[in-house]
């Protein structure tokens, strides 16, 4: 079922939650709406479940207008951030909850809700598990009763919020493949809240970025990391160098760093704004090209699988690079050296300044 | 487990009183409770058996007696349903939702306790009563309250009112909303979320404030004294009857009575431990198997 928000307004109290988003979600699709603390996507996932009536704007489910239509008509599954399991039922009774309220005429039988949760006791790998309780389990476990519960209706759409945000980080990591595996499997539409820019990267097929009640960038995990929209999204989306270059003959410079501009003809400006990614840069001893600039090392973060080096530029920028292990021991770097850094990829971000500021 | 019992001598030491104080303190506690609430306790049984069985049992089954135990049942079966309806109704309502004028209503179930009984009962004569407020038109239409049973119920559902809600509020607020809201994702109305996700899970609170609720509705006495009108066999609950008794010189009749309500009171001290102890156990022992089965 496709999944449509057209001009949702949300206020609470003096606070504006939403301010007029509009969103198109396809069917089959999983989509993450990503943002800060306070960006309002908890509050239009709510919204779409029915849980919170906007004040203006409409929401539609496959083209028909659902925005009256209350929580428990809608069918949707939700899965909430601290799992709201049933705690004093088992988990066998939290999955048949959905089958067992149904209206006499179309619930179904006995046999057939003990097929129906044991089958979804299995896709959740937690068959074994039936007859303890919420609080018997972990949270990895609550998290997947939560998922088999919502599943249980047969919803037409499937909204999690932050599900993995109470999670520790390596059961996180199994649960965030898990749940990708289990969309291409079950091809529910699906929407999931986070926070987390590698959660929403690694498993959506879309990416709706917000920040402060608006959408500010939608596409596909790859063009959001490579082609973000704006400097909010860039910076939210991981570690970020931030540079003031020149611009001359349609190009930017950092130093004697030089980086071809995408938008040629329209570079009336002299200065840019160039952001660069640390694993886009790269240190070396001696100078390959002409292309690069100086940096005097100031601390070496070996931890890990990359290796984070600080620099600060002649001009006194302070910024970061990293290199795998290999390249760190072949360099032999030491607090204090002068290198060249130069560009490894020349996808950067670039922000054109006009010429008086 | 060794670290937590040295910790705990180290905090024992470090709090300790010297043994004189210790001696002392707990001698004063126990004296304490032994004159005010064991010796009385010990001294209506021994009075209201002091002339023997017979004269205990023919006591209690006096059809005057007879009369003021029906009358407090009758009460309590009335009273104790409406609080409960109402206190489940008033707790979900503060606890669940937002809206204007919530604290007034939090400060306006606590008015009974504030109040002393008599005022509660005086109100009721000044509403009801034959000069009161609504009198003439109740009089016209040839409605008792004051003096009259109606006037006991309704005083005793006034002293009574804060307990099952007072109990829930805070019970329900710590448990929030989202089960609820999980509920009703999944298609449950809102009767069928009350049954089978809210009510369970308030259950033992819910009991523990019916137990307290009934035990004031059997005892209490100040506002039902002022509505009663004391009359013998007909608007006697136990409480006044007792009094009546008491006044008349004729103990052993007096202290037979206040043995049922005496017992009345062990039983409602022995469930209340019981509900405590239940849903004690319920959360602590979710919380060790929670802690040997946790991960898979």
């Amino acid at each position: 079922m496709s999944i449509e928000v057209k001009n949702i307004t949300k206020r609470f109290g003096a606070f504006t939650a939403l301010k007029g988003i509009s969103l198109e979600i396809p069917t089959g699709e999983l989509v993450a709406l990503l943002g800060p603390s306070g960006s309002g996507k908890t509050t239009l996932l709510r919204i779409i479940a029915g849980l919170e009536i906007p004040d203006d704007g409409s929401i539609l489910f496959q083209g028909e207008d659902a925005t009256d239509r209350s929580a428990q008509d809608r069918r949707v599954g939700f899965v909430f951030q601290h799992y709201a399991l049933f705690r004093h039922m088992t988990v066998f009774e939290n999955i048949a909850f959905g089958l067992r309220v149904k209206p006499r005429d179309t619930r179904p039988s006995k046999t057939e809700i003990q097929e129906k949760v044991h089958s979804l006791l299995k896709l959740v790998q937690l068959d074994w598990l039936a007859d303890h309780y919420p609080s018997q389990l972990s949270g990895g476990q609550r998290q997947r009763v939560a998922l088999a519960r919502a599943l249980a209706v047969e919803p037409k759409v499937l909204l999690l919020d932050e599900p993995f945000g109470a999670l520790d980080a390596k059961v996180r990591q199994e649960l965030r493949r898990w749940l990708r595996r289990l969309h291409d499997e079950i091809h529910v539409t699906s929407v999931f809240v986070t926070h987390d820019q590698e959660e929403a990267l690694e498993v959506a097929d879309r990416v709706v970025v917000m920040n402060e009640g608006q959408i500010v960038q939608i596409g596909t995990p790859e063009e959001i990391y490579n082609r973000p929209a704006n400097t909010f999204v860039h910076n939210f989306l991981g570690n970020l160098n931030i540079f003031r270059g020149r611009v001359i003959n349609d190009k930017a410079y950092i130093g004697n760093l030089s980086i071809e501009l995408a938008e040629k003809a329209q570079s009336d400006a002299k200065t840019a704004v160039i952001y660069i990614r640390p694993h886009q840069l790269d240190i070396s001893r001696i100078p390959i090209t002409d292309n690069h600039f100086h940096g005097k090392i100031n601390h070496i973060n070996p931890v890990g699988p990359l290796v984070r080096v600080e620099l600060s530029s002649d001009w006194g920028d302070s910024f970061h690079v990293e290199i795998s292990q290999e390249r760190y021991k072949n360099l032999g770097l030491k607090k204090g050296d002068h290198v060249f850094v130069t560009l490894r990829d020349q996808k950067v971000f670039i922000e054109l300044a006009e010429e008086d500021k | 487990m060794a670290k937590s019992l040295i910790s705990a001598s180290y905090t024992k030491q470090a709090t300790t009183e010297s043994p004189v104080v210790r001696w002392a303190l707990t001698i004063i506690a126990l004296l304490f409770i032994g004159i005010f609430l064991l010796v009385p306790l010990a001294i209506v049984f021994t009075e209201a058996l002091s002339k023997g069985l017979s004269a205990y049992f023919a006591a209690l089954t006096e059809p005057d007696a007879m009369v003021a135990i029906q009358l407090t049942l009758l009460t309590a079966v009335i009273a104790v349903p409406l609080n409960l309806v109402f206190g489940i109704v008033a707790a979900w309502a503060i606890a669940k939702f937002n809206f204007a004028g919530k604290s007034i209503l939090i400060t306006l179930i606590d008015l009974p306790f504030a109040v002393s009984p008599v005022i509660s009962g005086l109100i009721y004569v000044l509403l009801f009563g034959l000069q009161g407020l609504l009198g003439p038109w109740l009089a016209e239409r040839d409605i008792k309250i004051i003096f009259a049973v109606p006037g006991i119920v309704l005083a005793t559902i006034f002293v009574t009112f804060p307990f099952v809600a007072r109990e829930l509020i805070p019970l329900m607020q710590e448990q929030g909303t989202e089960e609820e809201e999980a509920a009703m994702v999944l298609g449950a109305s809102g009767l069928q979320t009350f049954w089978r996700v809210t009510l369970p899970n308030i259950k033992w609170g819910l009991l523990y404030g019916i137990i307290l609720c009934n035990a004031r509705a059997m005892g209490e006495f100040g506002a039902v004294s002022v509505v009663s009108g004391h009359v013998r066999g007909l608007t006697n609950t136990m409480p006044l009857h007792v009094e009546i008794l008491y006044n008349e010189y004729n103990f052993v009749a007096a202290f037979a009575v206040a043995s049922l309500l005496a017992m009345l009171a062990l039983l409602t001290l022995v469930a209340k431990s019981f509900v405590e102890w239940k849903s004690r156990q319920q959360g602590v022992s979710f919380e060790k198997i929670a802690v040997k089965g946790g991960q898979p």
